[in-house]
């Protein structure tokens, strides 16, 4: 066989990979969405609560953190270049406006597809590789109502309220560095902000945060169930759920942009 | 009340199942044994199809399953309870949660009677004083143990066994063994039980075949088993030094 062939092969088989695990991952979102529905049913309930405390309260304290620092640095580094031009006032529309249509939840994004995320690829990786999954299965236990469904209600509903709080820290930061470094008082950072910043611009980045929270469930728990190779097996998807979800945040946030904003 | 005929299923270029046919009557104890990548597991998983035949078919009750749609084929796990390998138990829950998980997704019975009834099975199997630990603080043959509870909770027809021995020390292992006997006895059920492990094998099986690069081998009661003429199975039971000199009565437990 010619080396193009076998080329044309090796492509052909994993374009098919490829379009099997979309539609193995498209087919377990929507299952799950329609078990959303006994989210909170007797059967259901308590894993579906775990899971809100396990993305919401347990990634607060690193989402502070970034939020309270990109803000500040945002407002730095724009302040600076405002400064030259004596317009610093308007730093507070810079960081605000920069953070709730954008900011906002792609960090908020990044940071829980890094944690939680990785964190369910790693758990339903160990899980089939020690055929943990195929009992669920034996048992008649839907892995998709049992497993998914809950982390997907968890990050649905936690990435839009993460989200709000990444904005406020991140604008507040800003305010911080305008009061301390710029000579810009809060009072004229917040008039100004809130001037520019406007109801749509927090909504689109809402909605963002709701999609992204979906792009995380779907993608780390796809790559969970898809995990072969024992221990490895389990570090490569969650090295993949991590570098697949950070991939396809950034393309579908810039798709939503331009829906929204051209 | 378990059949495979023609069965045949290729993992990438291996046949790991070629041609198989074999029945498995109602209360018998099946062993399925070979060595390491014969098949055994693969015709495990395909009973309850985690796996399906690439040609061929697999009858539960009369019923096909290779065909089923997902509800279909969840009444017919219904019938199955597994122990696998690795017990396979959920990590974050305890022995008790473990146990009582297919009671609370499948009966509509109230926690005091699902607590009872895994209370009773725990104790059956001696795990009283288990039912509060996690799965990582308990022993492999501990663990066997809560995935067989598990697995008979439900009160299933059939129990497949995945290597119920592997891993455990030669005391553990036996007492599994008596486990298999008498969860046979008092529950009545049909087993299915993988091994490579032929003590095992001998002690409980009502009748074992033997796979090899996934084909049949041998088929036969123990007794005529261990007299068996085929040199891959005499190879088999030499290895674990079992000549057909010996009796084959001597493997079960008193």
């Amino acid at each position: 066989m010619t080396y193009p062939v076998r080329s044309a092969q090796r492509t052909g088989a994993r374009v098919l990979q490829l379009l099997h695990d979309t539609g193995h991952a498209m087919f377990m979102l929507l299952e799950a969405t329609w078990f959303v529905q006994f989210a909170f049913g007797k059967r259901s309930r308590h894993e579906t609560v775990t899971q809100l405390f396990v993305t919401g309260v347990k990634s607060l304290a690193v989402i502070t953190v970034v939020a309270l620092f990109t803000g500040m640095i945002l407002a730095l580094q724009t302040g600076l270049e405002l400064q030259r031009w004596g317009q610093e006032e308007f730093i507070g529309s810079a960081v605000a406006v920069s953070i709730i249509r954008e900011m906002g939840p792609f960090m908020t994004a990044l940071i829980i597809a890094a944690s939680v995320g990785s964190a369910i690829a790693a758990q339903l990786g160990t899980m089939t590789v020690s055929e943990e999954i195929a009992a669920l299965e034996v048992m008649s236990i839907n892995p998709n109502r049992f497993l998914v469904m809950p982390r997907l209600v968890a990050l649905a509903v936690m990435m839009p309220i993460l989200t709000v709080y990444t904005n406020i820290l991140g604008i507040m930061g800003g305010a911080v560095v305008g009061a301390t470094q710029l000579g810009v008082s809060f009072s004229a950072y917040m008039d100004n902000a809130t001037q520019f910043a406007t109801n749509k611009d927090l909504f689109v980045g809402l909605f963002k945060a709701f999609v992204f929270g979906i792009i995380i469930t779907t993608v780390s728990c796809h790559q969970g169930f898809m995990t072969t190779e024992g221990a490895v097996g389990v570090g490569k998807a969650t090295r993949r759920s991590v570098v697949i979800s950070f991939l396809i945040i950034l393309i579908v946030g810039y798709m939503i942009t331009r829906l929204f904003y051209i | 009340m378990i059949k495979f005929d023609h069965v045949t299923k290729r993992l990438g270029r291996k046949t790991v199942l070629d041609d198989v046919n074999f029945e498995v009557g109602e209360g018998e104890t099946f062993v399925i044994v070979g060595l390491s990548g014969a098949g055994k597991s693969v015709t495990l998983k395909h009973m309850i199809r985690l796996m399906s035949p690439d040609s061929g078919t697999i009858t539960i009750d009369g019923e096909a399953i290779t065909d089923l749609g997902r509800r279909d084929l969840s009444r017919v796990r219904e019938k199955f309870g597994v122990l696998f390998q690795s017990a396979a138990l959920l990590q974050w829950m305890n022995v008790r949660d473990n146990v009582a998980l297919p009671l609370r997704e499948h009966t509509k019975a109230a926690e005091e009677e699902i607590i009872e009834r895994v209370t009773a099975k725990l104790a059956l199997l001696g795990l009283d004083d288990a039912w509060d630990k996690f799965p990582s603080d308990i022993s492999g043959g501990m663990r066997k143990r809560v995935g067989l509870a598990r697995a008979v909770i439900m009160e299933p027809k059939i129990v497949l066994y995945d290597e119920p021995t592997s891993g455990l020390d030669p005391v553990t292992s036996r007492r599994i063994d008596d486990l298999i006997v008498n969860t046979r006895e008092q529950l009545g059920i049909t087993s299915v039980v993988v091994t490579h492990d032929l003590h095992s094998a001998l002690a409980v099986g009502s009748r074992i075949m033997m796979l090899h690069q996934g084909r049949i081998v041998e088929n036969a009661p123990p007794e005529d088993f261990i007299r068996s003429k085929n040199e891959t199975v005499q190879s088999f039971l030499e290895s674990q030094y079992i000549t057909k000199k010996g009796k084959w009565e001597e493997f079960r437990h008193e």
